[in-house]
């Protein structure tokens, strides 16, 4: 199919690979909006996931987030934003936050509370206080569940932070709208296929960060599937 | 903020005449945005039954296919909506296929999830009242996946519903067009009204399949609550 060869030759056109519209530097603004919009969110909802689960207290605010959170239409807010703000990082970042907190409060409760309340008990009985156990059992516990969200949320943002470049600003989703608007199908199959490829390394990259981060005893390998099973269960 | 400005903020928001002047604009978004939604989650259902039935038959499959599934719904749905231009073109098939995709991965993962939790016993029991195999599949197996099933239903409509927007930018999107318009008006009001009513589309949607799951679950009612 010509098409085919068209996005090859689109992809492998040296010109593409260097400069301020290359796809080296389009792929670090694409990371850049992704990573300090995870960081934020993750700055923000762990703490209040991780609070909800030792207290118990705003439990059925935690289950729900996770189902508001889907009922929100990224795009929407991006455009919302910048209309109200104008260009620049920050309708982005608010669409992209908004996106990503939900999964974390949500997974990050499911696994504190989820944790087996003997091994609570034994690490009271073992004279414990709250924040003892909280740190050095409730967490390392739940640590699977709470990666999981955070995995959840990097993919997402990532495969949304595309939407930027609708408001004016960089990153691979460039190639996309740009390549629309001038119905330039190389531009815009090639872009999508590097967005892909970027969503699905970041996907692969975090599975490897949570077996780092999981302590060993709990890294079973295929307890992933089961985690995320439970969580769309339990939301 | 002082008491002066909060009605000129609002009003900025939402200007109340122009949903009266546009409800049919209004009316014709939602109405196709809902047409893709229920299209592609029973597009979806249909593939994914299947799929399931396969990975439950020969578990080998089960990796691959969740495997497959997965990488579908790991592609940001603007790239997976751009890739199919090629082969179906700016169509409400482009749309139309690619949130099939999407829904894919949380179908067949419940299916295969309720379909396997359904108990050793009832099994054995359906199979020794001489049950055969399609009949206690329909009779007795699915009717006690459907809660597990049912979730699924719940999660990949209200996801498609949010994915439905984004096809506003190859030429569908129902209220996903709301945003297009207002973003070339520079206008809030469309946004906004495109923001409401697809969230409170998918709480609509999410409660209704809460309903039909209790009339098809008699059962599950009387269990103490």
């Amino acid at each position: 199919m010509n098409v085919i060869a068209d996005v090859v030759s689109w992809l492998t056109d040296p010109a593409q690979w260097s400069g301020p519209d290359g796809i080296p530097v389009r792929t670090l603004q694409h990371l850049w909006y992704s990573l300090l919009a995870t960081a934020i969110a993750a700055a923000v909802a762990l703490p209040i996931g991780i609070f909800i689960g030792h207290t118990g207290r705003g439990a059925l605010f935690a289950v729900n987030l996770t189902n508001l959170g889907r009922a929100i239409p990224s795009l929407g807010i991006i455009i919302l934003m910048f209309t109200l703000v104008g260009f620049g990082l920050v309708p982005v970042l608010v669409a992209l936050i908004a996106l990503a907190v939900p999964p974390i409060v949500t997974n990050s409760y499911i696994g504190i509370r989820s944790v087996d309340r003997d091994v609570r008990e034994a690490a009271e009985g073992m004279g414990m206080r709250g924040r003892q156990v909280l740190w050095q059992v409730e967490l390392p516990v739940a640590m699977p569940l709470i990666m999981a969200g955070v995995r959840t949320s990097t993919v997402q943002v990532v495969a949304t932070a595309t939407l930027a470049a609708f408001v004016g600003l960089g990153g691979l989703g460039r190639y996309l709208i740009d390549g629309l608007s001038q119905r330039d199908l190389p531009q815009v199959v090639g872009g999508a296929i590097l967005v892909a490829v970027l969503s699905l390394l970041t996907e692969l990259a975090l599975g490897r960060v949570q077996t780092l981060v999981v302590p060993r005893g709990l890294g079973q390998r295929g307890a992933d599937a089961a985690v995320r099973a439970k969580v769309e269960k339990a939301a | 903020m002082s008491d002066a400005q909060r009605p000129v903020l609002a009003a900025e928001l939402i200007r109340w005449s122009w949903v009266g002047d546009h409800l049919d604009d209004i009316r014709d978004y939602l109405i196709q945005h809902v047409q893709l939604t229920v299209l592609a989650v029973l597009f979806g259902l249909l593939l994914a039954f299947p799929l399931s039935l396969a990975a439950i038959r020969w578990p080998r499959m089960y990796g691959p296919i969740l495997g497959f599934t997965g990488i579908l719904f790991t592609i940001p749905s603007l790239a997976l909506f751009i890739l199919l231009i090629p082969f179906t073109g700016l169509s409400i098939r482009t749309s139309l296929i690619g949130l099939t995709m999407y829904t894919l991965l949380i179908l067949v993962r419940n299916m295969v999830e309720g379909l396997r939790g359904v108990d050793r016993d009832v099994r054995e029991a359906a199979q020794a009242m001489g049950y055969t195999r399609a009949r206690q599949l329909f009779q007795v197996e699915l009717p006690l996946a459907l809660p597990v099933i049912m979730a699924g239903i719940r999660i990949a409509t209200v996801t498609t519903i949010g994915l439905v927007t984004v096809t506003a930018l190859i030429g569908q999107g129902g209220l996903g067009r709301l945003f297009i318009d207002g973003f070339t008006l520079n206008f809030t009001t469309p946004i906004v009204v495109g923001i409401v009513l697809s969230a409170l589309l998918a709480f609509a949607a999410d409660l209704t399949l809460v309903g039909v799951q209790h009339r098809l679950t008699p059962w599950a009612r009387s269990r103490g609550r």
